[in-house]
């Protein structure tokens, strides 16, 4: 897949930091560096995520089933 | 009313001896309920040091509960189709008396549960004895079976091997003999890993299939549960026992009980059966698709079809996790982030931190998935695919190779699995032996509501030989 294992962490820990205050989540500064690489991960399968082009009609199920 | 000491020749193994013939045995007044919990704890005394499967043992309840299954049939009343047999579950769902830690410290904290979980109850309704809680990555968030607080689960093939994850314990307790039916929960992958990794059947429903009501959740829209076992129609007898509409789910099923034990033997009949290709044909070690072709030689399939867009739906599925799963722990980040295993709160708290539209996009995306996988069965009635990547890998590893590249193993043992479980379609997990080494995993996929047919390919291919889940030298 093309999802990066190991993506780089640009510019994320001001984001973390930022957003550990919005969720009100006390963070220990040792915790950082392995958030980041984890929202690193997260970021790039968003990104792979968002590359599928979808119409504006495609909805999400309002109640998920298989 | 007989009792094992009116039975000298006969002596109920639990290492070898499937429910159904424990349950067979029980009926026939061969055993006694009592005399299979007796030898259940006592294999477990002897043989869960090794392994490490259970984290609760529930031996005054078991033999409270066998020694009223014996009166029971002593006065001549039904027992039902499991009677008499031992089983265990993930510590994630709910037993009477004991806090649900779903694998966690901060659980332990929790008041006990005043009743059993709904499929628990379900299972003991129809004869089964719970004999304990088992062993589980933290909060299910796991592809491992390791758990920084109770210790990992050994893999009973081989003790210096990964259970896989996150029913580890289930797992464990199915392939070292000590229960013939253990419950499990998957979410992305965690009944079909540690099934693949342990060498025994697993058995995800549909989504919706198998009511969740009390057990503790991960992913709402992903759970699912279900059972493992040593043999198909071991799994079809608790499946068939735990289904059912429980308006105390949500998503559980209106549909009425389908019954799959009577369709077992109905053989192939014409079924269609393709092998996943493309990206589940890549990305794992030679022998995870060599097993998939032996298995895929055996049921005659010779068409590969493809999945469309898998790596993106595996994407998808692996954000819907982590924010819905932060969501889920958020108040436990926010208080409780020290007694989390730190490999499980980093990965909450990354997602708790993704903008809601890329996780809305995701699920949009999901629909589309759903949509065009559905297509597929038109054409097709049961695909295959790999368990997953590797046979089971050292414990503590962190990293493995897979075609060339080397991946975290965290994060990529449940690649096959994911796209799959996804969109909720029903799987079951078979072992397949390609020699004396570990052993590994197939999926039997098939369409929503059809796990007839998964179950009807897979007991063919146990009866054929073709997979197998022999108890480990233990």
């Amino acid at each position: 897949m093309s999802e990066p294992n190991d993506p780089p962490r640009g510019g994320l820990d001001a984001y973390i930091d930022a957003a550990a205050g919005l969720l009100a989540i006390p963070l220990d500064p040792a915790w950082i560096g392995a958030i980041g690489s984890n929202l690193a991960v997260l970021r790039a399968a968003a990104a792979h995520v968002a590359e599928f082009p979808l119409p504006d009609e495609a909805e999400a199920a309002p109640v998920y089933e298989a | 009313m007989s009792g094992p000491d009116t039975m000298p020749d006969f002596r109920p193994d639990p290492a070898t001896m499937t429910a159904e013939a424990l349950a067979a045995a029980f009926r026939d007044g061969t055993t006694t309920a009592s005399a299979n919990v007796a030898a259940t704890l006592a294999r477990i005394a002897r043989v869960d040091g090794a392994v490490n499967a259970f984290t609760d043992v529930l031996a005054e309840r078991a033999g409270a509960r066998a020694a009223a299954l014996d009166a029971a049939r002593a006065r001549g009343e039904p027992c039902g189709p499991l009677a008499g047999v031992p089983f265990a579950v993930k510590n994630l769902f709910d037993i009477a008396g004991l806090p649900t830690r779903a694998g966690s410290k901060i659980n332990r904290d929790r008041a006990p549960a005043a009743r059993d979980g709904a499929v628990v109850r379900r299972m003991e309704a129809a004869g089964a004895i719970l004999v304990g809680g088992l062993n589980m990555g933290e909060y299910a968030y796991d592809f491992t079976g390791e758990n920084v607080h109770d210790g990992p689960t050994r893999n009973p093939h081989d003790l210096g091997r990964m259970s896989g994850g996150s029913s580890g314990g289930s797992g464990g307790a199915i392939g070292a003999g000590l229960v013939p039916i253990a419950l499990g929960s998957d979410t992305n992958g965690s009944i079909r890993v540690p099934s693949a990794f342990c060498g025994c059947f697993g058995l995800k429903p549909t989504y919706g299939r198998l009511t969740r009501a009390g057990s503790f959740p991960f992913v709402g829209s992903l759970d699912h549960l279900g059972p493992m076992a040593r043999s198909v129609t071991d799994l079809a007898l608790s499946y068939d026992a735990m289904q059912g509409p429980d308006p105390d789910d949500p998503v559980a099923t209106t549909r009425a009980a389908e019954a799959a034990l009577p369709g077992l033997g109905e053989g192939l009949g014409g079924l269609r059966v393709a092998v996943a290709g493309g990206y589940f044909a890549r990305g794992g070690d030679a022998e995870a698709f060599v097993a998939v072709a032996k298995v895929a030689q055996a049921l005659g399939a010779t068409r590969s079809i493809e999945i469309p867009e898998a790596a993106r739906a595996r994407a998808a599925a692996y954000l819907i996790t982590a924010a819905e799963g932060a969501a889920l722990h958020l108040d436990r980040m926010r208080t409780r982030g020290h007694d989390f295993d730190p490999a499980v709160r980093d990965r909450l708290i990354a997602g708790a931190m993704i903008p809601a539209p890329l996780v809305e996009r995701a699920q949009r995306f999901r629909r589309w998935y759903r949509s065009a996988v559905l297509d597929l069965f038109r054409e097709v009635d049961v695909i295959l695919a790999p368990a997953t990547p590797c046979r089971a890998p050292r414990s503590g590893q962190t990293t493995f190779v897979l075609d060339g590249v080397t991946l975290p193993v965290r994060a990529n043992i449940g690649v096959f699995t994911q796209p799959i479980s996804f969109i909720g379609l029903p799987v079951v997990a078979v072992p397949v032996r390609l020699d004396d080494g570990l052993p590994l995993g197939v999926q039997v996929i098939a369409a929503p509501w059809r796990e007839d047919l998964a179950l009807r390919v897979a007991y063919q291919l146990e009866r054929d030989g073709i997979v197998r889940a022999p108890v480990a030298n233990l």
